[in-house]
């Protein structure tokens, strides 16, 4: 806690005054590592409200963080019955949708948040899934980006908490995200906005690496850049392995 | 307990990996199959991504045949040439299977031709196991021997015939290729061994006797198993070594376990589970196709 409040002094003094209410903000951790133990993660992300003035008179002070994971084009297949089963028929291609997202505010995002704030800004979890790429062979994709989020709702990959940013007197704040434990590696970015009356009074972005360490990263990086040897050492392990406990079980036996 | 994949990107329970290996294991040791027709919708089941669940699985195939081989090699329940025949067959097999599974992949179709190359597949061999043991049985109860094996059917005509000394046959190589070159194929495909095929053709349509029949499916399994892998992990890095090592691991207990318990039970006896349990998969799978999904939507990563 003492580290915490050191963090914030030390953040407070270095910023420039600019605006009349300033977002200053720091994270539990910037680097996630993924070993062989990896079980998911959790990431505080905490700060306080900068002013140079009295507090303003106009609407409650709001906050929104969100936590966006790398992005990539997804295919979203439909299921219909041909002939008596049930086949993959119709696709569309989303071009760009994070792999992991997540938003945590400090009330209901439809009362502090003005929609063309968030249109500009991607900030619900519907706008941050954006461009479709491709040829569209459906009349109509909603369906289809319904189930995208879905989905991935289910899997506790994009996720929704109003009401889960504490504010603290007016000044301190801080959101608590749960890392689901299939997390793939990537730059995640962060972003707090500060608000009022539904509009963006700052902002504040941050970056999370998540990156696999030590076996994890040695795979991984072997499996991609020299996949002949990495074929043979599977294979190698599995006959070992194989001819190794068929030996062990013949000595048991004798 | 769980344990991160590297390639599949998940975190599993590693008691569960160990256990699914073990279950396998111990079918492998009892049947001469690989497994593979269990482990790769289990693994689908547990959330491993279907690439890499099918890649992985022939690893895992590799390590629970190279087990058993050395036990039937021990038994001298091998037949090598015969072995060798299958095998480059099953080499062909297996790159024309991995071209396709790419080509299926792109399409979207994958899980479609996999899970109907299961029912049908599995469901008829199962079932064709199924009524042969029963008579058999039956044979056997009422004290009637049993008839010629060697029963003179198109396949003895055929040309290029060659003396196989272990199984006691004459027969033309062409057979034995097309079967190889068919569960290469499957074994690409599925993910799987191909032993559930293998072995009902080897008896019913190669005619060779039962005793060397499980040595030497196992002694083309591995070798094709390990080509697949190979491709696999070249062509879409899916091979997760992890993955297979914790699969092995139980694997290769069970089937060592399997392989004594099946030196115990009669082959007749042995032909029935098999075909109880090959029928259990195959309804099970089919029911999936011909039941409304849950979820008619479903996400690749990646464009179209």
């Amino acid at each position: 806690m003492r580290r915490f409040a050191l963090l914030i002094a030390a953040a407070l003094a270095v910023a420039t005054p600019t605006r009349a209410e300033e977002v200053v903000a720091g994270l539990s951790q910037d680097n996630i590592g993924i070993t062989a133990s990896f079980d998911g993660s959790e990431i505080l992300i905490y700060g306080a409200v900068k002013r140079y003035a009295p507090e303003p008179a106009t609407g409650p002070l709001e906050i929104i963080v969100t936590l966006e994971g790398p992005v990539g084009p997804v295919t979203i297949r439909r299921k219909s019955r041909e002939m008596g089963i049930w086949v993959n028929t119709d696709a569309v291609e989303v071009g760009a949708a994070p792999s992991f997202y997540a938003v945590a505010t400090s009330g209901p995002m439809h009362l502090i948040l003005d929609p063309v704030i968030d249109v500009r800004e991607r900030i619900s979890i519907p706008l941050a899934v954006r461009a479709f790429a491709g040829p569209i062979e459906v009349s109509d994709v909603r369906p289809f980006t319904e189930a995208l989020l879905r989905i991935r709702k289910d899997e506790g990959l994009y996720q929704l908490d109003e009401g889960a940013v504490h504010i603290v007197e007016g000044t301190l704040f801080r959101a608590d995200f749960e890392l689901p434990a299939n997390l793939t590696e990537g730059d995640y970015k962060t972003r707090i906005f500060l608000l009022r009356d539904g509009n963006v009074i700052d902002q504040h972005r941050a970056a999370i690496y998540v990156r696999k360490v030590g076996l994890e990263r040695w795979l991984f990086a072997l499996s991609r850049d020299y996949a002949p040897i990495y074929g043979a050492l599977s294979l190698a392990l599995a006959v070992f392995s194989g001819w190794a406990a068929a030996a062990v079980f013949r000595l048991i036996r004798s | 307990m769980q344990i991160y994949l590297p390639i599949a990107e998940v975190s599993v329970n590693l008691f569960l990996l160990l256990g699914l290996g073990g279950m396998v294991g111990l079918l492998s040791g009892l049947f001469g199959v690989g497994g593979g027709f269990l482990i790769t919708p289990l693994l689908f089941f547990i959330g491993i991504p279907p690439t890499v669940a099918v890649a992985t699985g022939a690893n895992q195939v590799v390590a629970s045949s190279v087990s058993g081989v050395l036990a039937q090699f021990k038994r001298k329940a091998v037949d090598v040439p015969m072995g060798i025949v299958l095998l480059i067959g099953g080499l062909v097999g297996s790159g024309l299977g991995i071209w396709v599974f790419n080509l299926l992949t792109e399409l979207g179709q994958i899980d479609l031709v996999v899970q109907l190359s299961y029912v049908v597949f599995l469901g008829s061999i199962g079932l064709l196991m199924l009524q042969e043991a029963i008579r058999a049985m039956q044979r056997d109860k009422k004290g009637v021997k049993r008839g010629k094996r060697h029963t003179h059917i198109w396949v003895h005509k055929l040309p290029f015939k060659v003396k196989f000394r272990a199984s006691g046959l004459y027969i033309s190589l062409i057979p034995p290729l097309l079967v190889g070159v068919i569960v290469g194929i499957l074994a690409a495909i599925m993910g799987v061994g191909g032993g559930f095929i293998m072995v009902p053709a080897m008896i019913y349509l190669l005619g060779m006797p039962t005793k060397v029949v499980i040595g030497t499916s196992l002694f083309q399994i591995l070798f094709v198993s390990a080509f697949t892998t190979m491709l696999h992990a070249i062509t879409n890095q899916s091979v997760d070594v992890l993955l297979a090592l914790m699969l092995i691991v139980g694997g290769v207990i069970g089937a060592q376990i399997g392989s004594r318990l099946g030196a115990r039970l009669k082959a007749e006896q042995l032909r029935i589970l098999l075909a109880l349990l090959v029928i259990a998969v195959a309804v099970k799978l089919g029911l999936d196709l011909l039941i409304r999904p849950k979820e008619l939507f479903s996400l690749f990563a990646g464009g179209l």
